[in-house]
């Protein structure tokens, strides 16, 4: 069973990655369940994706504790579910930081050091700057796929089955950008 | 092939297959995807109406003229249509009609976590519960099915876990049956008492037939495991359950939740050592049993509240715990109005003049969230407008210091009646219509507002300012939400007017297509003086530094403008 999280902020769009994670696991001729977040939640607040494959899956939800890998969008929310990782899961997580509103109005403080934080954890953790890499490949909407190259690597698969299902996921002007901000994850 | 599906669409492509002919919904999460699907194919008419009353209306009357016809809500919305409901289940239907109304365990998206099973019960209709996508195909063509062959509305219970959950489907052809032949019947279909006193022991004769085909037809499934451990369970529990106690339990999955056959439970129960149900919200089939002298097991170990998990059910029954390490502390995350939403503006103005703000159901809720922190109520949809005429005629005081604040698309819904009864009773109340051109927090719809069908095709665009006049409100004019000085001076005029008065405050929503952003905003580190101004209407593209002042982040800021007008020293530009 492999149990997936994706985590990030309303509007940050996981719609992409999920799509593309949960063909690779149709392709594997696996039993697939993905749980996304509709309505209020998605306005600017914290959002998880779960997804799920293996020989059976029952629950569309990843419990705490037992998730294999969780993706993160953003650096707070990163740490807000590290404990819902299993031990030895890994943490793939954007560094870019976005500020709530407790922490905007004065009522919070965000988190000085989060690496610090989660090395607290009895996990494996993989940070960067997935917004910068997304530009560099040529856009900032590939975010989530130069995540994704990143997660790859603990999902597994040779890149050819990965460029396969993002070829067929992406529409195909977005072709390129997306398999270039995959590979710069994947280097991570 | 198999398709990874959305709950919600494997219902649309369920209705689809069956041959849904007409749909009529008021969108509301998380219901909303069963139509926007359904609407796209080409030969099932699907509409958006008004509110979900008039849908179920529409739906019915469909039903009558001979095709199968279908209508979605949420929970909430139920309660709306719950008038029309009630008594077509004594007339039954022609053309099968059914219903899908979605739960919201947990209330991602709702102001309460009313279990809509209560409502079958209620209404006395069968009512289906798919536990996943397949399900969710699987189940509409057999709630047609059910409809014809008992003449009955037919309900099927979505819940969120449910509905915004993909699996993999199996899609097949559409067949349309043949359209009913419509034959005048005015002991079946004229409900005034005469008529309607034979009707209700009709029902009361279908619901036993239908316990028959609980029995008889394999909606109601047992998969048998370890013999000391029974569960009975249905839709998202089921999931739950057998993620949980897998081989180590015999299961009787419910297909149908209502109405229920105790010898069915009763025959299940006798084939292990012990029964449980598993059933978020209300104790419904567990009551069942219990009043069927079946022992069970149930709200005694699971709470009334609230969303399960597997690792509760492993606790409860295996006395397992989980293994896991605790959260680490950080802020909290709470959902906030976007940058650039026109809706700032206004709760900027009603929060400084400290007004009490009769509030609705939207987007606009989130003006109830500090900063803003702008309104004192939200119960349901149009209850701003009609509460706060009661307001005024509980304390007149308030007629200069109390307003009400209401979306379009809830105005049309169900604010429209309310505006009537405060010009017909004349409280001089000052109502806002916030008019973003498009229902929002639903993931943006169409409504009769908008000049656009659900489909996206032009049509008659309802005017608002006319419709106010026509009701009997003299005193109606637009403002734009972002000129704070023009909306400060309108709030202050219509509250000292001695007459009713609706302020239409219009500008499209941010996050709309047709809504280009402009060029983000710079705070002048120069000019800046800390006094924190900006940070009053809560735009989470402002941030601010003790040492440097207030910031705009660029990749967030839609240039909207309402902080260059709240700068007492022209820092942002």
């Amino acid at each position: 069973m492999m149990n997936i999280m994706i985590v990030g902020v309303g509007g940050q769009g996981s719609l992409l990655a999920s799509r593309i994670l949960g063909q690779l696991f149709i392709n594997r001729g696996l039993d697939v369940k993905l749980s996304e977040v509709h309505g209020m939640s998605q306005r600017g607040g914290s959002v998880v994706t779960y997804i799920r494959a293996g020989e059976r899956v029952d629950s569309p939800m990843v419990e705490d504790g037992k998730a294999d890998l969780v993706i993160s969008f953003e650096a707070l929310e990163a740490l807000r579910y590290a404990h819902c990782l299993k031990q030895g899961g890994t943490l793939v997580y954007s560094t870019q930081e976005i500020m709530p509103m407790p922490v905007i109005t004065g009522a919070a403080a965000y988190p000085a050091d989060i690496p610090g934080e989660l090395s607290k954890f009895d996990i494996q953790t993989v940070g960067f700057d997935a917004l910068k890499a997304a530009e560099e490949a040529g856009s900032a909407k590939a975010c989530n796929v130069a995540l994704l190259g990143a997660a790859s690597k603990i999902i597994g698969g040779d890149a050819a089955e990965w460029e396969g299902v993002i070829r067929a996921t992406v529409p195909p002007k977005f072709t390129d950008v997306n398999l270039k901000a995959f590979a710069l994850g994947r280097e991570m | 092939m198999r398709k990874l599906m959305l709950g919600n669409a494997a219902l649309a492509r369920g209705l689809y297959e069956a041959g849904v002919s007409f749909a009529s919904s008021y969108p509301g999460t998380p219901s909303t995807e069963i139509t926007e699907v359904l609407a796209e194919y080409k030969d099932v008419r699907a509409e958006w109406a008004p509110n979900e009353k008039v849908a179920c209306e529409a739906a019915f009357g469909a039903s009558l003229s001979g095709v199968r016809s279908f209508s979605a809500m949420k929970h909430v919305g139920l309660n709306v249509a719950a008038d029309l409901i009630y008594s077509a289940s004594y007339t039954g239907v022609n053309g099968g009609f059914v219903i899908a109304v979605a739960d919201d365990q947990g209330m991602h998206s709702s102001q309460n976590e009313q279990d809509s099973r209560n409502h079958a019960r209620g209404a006395k209709l069968p009512m289906l519960e798919p536990a996943d996508s397949a399900d969710a195909r699987d189940f509409a063509a057999l709630a047609y099915e059910v409809s014809e062959t008992f003449d009955t509305p037919v309900f099927l219970r979505m819940s969120t876990r449910v509905a915004h959950s993909q699996s993999l489907v199996e899609e097949h052809d559409r067949v349309v049956p043949e359209r009913k032949p419509y034959a005048k019947n005015i002991a079946k279909y004229v409900m005034m008492p005469a008529n309607a006193r034979p009707r209700h022991h009709f029902v009361e004769e279908r619901t036993q037939k239908l316990i028959s085909w609980a029995e008889t037809s394999g909606i109601n499934k047992i998969y048998p495991g370890d013999k000391k451990i029974g569960i009975v369970a249905a839709g998202i529990a089921y999931q739950y359950a057998r993620e949980a106690l897998g081989d180590k339990a015999s299961y009787l999955k419910l297909g149908m939740v209502y109405p229920l056959s105790a010898k069915q439970i009763a025959d299940f129960a006798a084939t292990v050592d012990k029964l449980y149900v598993i059933e978020e919200l209300d104790p419904f089939i567990e009551e069942f049993c219990l009043s069927h002298g079946i022992a069970c097991e149930g709200k005694a170990l699971f709470s009334l509240c609230g969303e399960y998990t597997p690792g509760m059910i492993r606790a409860a029954i295996l006395g397992e715990a989980d293994e896991k390490a605790a959260p680490a502390a950080a802020p909290v995350r709470p959902p906030v109005m976007c940058p650039g939403c026109p809706h700032r503006g206004i709760f900027h103005v009603l929060s400084k003049l400290k007004l009490r703000v009769s509030g609705d159901i939207g987007c606009y809720t989130l003006g109830a969230v500090a900063p803003l922190a702008a309104v004192d109520s939200t119960v349901d949809m149009g209850e701003s407008v009609s509460g706060l005429h009661g307001m005024l005629a509980g304390d007149p005081s308030l007629a200069d210091k109390a307003v009400a604040v209401i979306g379009d698309s809830t105005f049309v819904h169900s604010g429209i009646t309310g505006l009537i009864n405060i010009v017909y009773n004349k409280t001089p109340a000052t109502v806002l219509i916030l008019d973003n051109s498009i229902t929002g927090m639903t993931g943006h719809q169409q409504n009769p507002c908008t000049g656009l069908t659900l489909q996206q095709e032009p049509t008659h665009a309802l005017d608002l300012v006319a419709l106010c006049k026509a009701i009997g409100v003299n005193r109606v004019r637009m403002e734009d939400p972002f000129d704070v000085k023009g909306c400060e001076a309108a709030l202050k005029e219509e509250l000292a007017a001695a007459e009713p008065s609706v302020i239409i405050v219009k500008r499209p929503c941010a996050l709309l297509k047709s809504v280009k952003p402009k060029p983000a905003l710079h705070v002048d580190p120069e000019k800046c003086k800390k006094c924190r101004k900006c940070m009053s209407i809560g735009c989470p593209a402002i941030l601010f530094d003790k040492e440097q002042g207030a910031r705009i982040d660029p990749t967030l800021c839609t240039g909207c403008g309402l902080c260059v007008s709240l700068c007492p020293f022209g820092a942002i530009s």
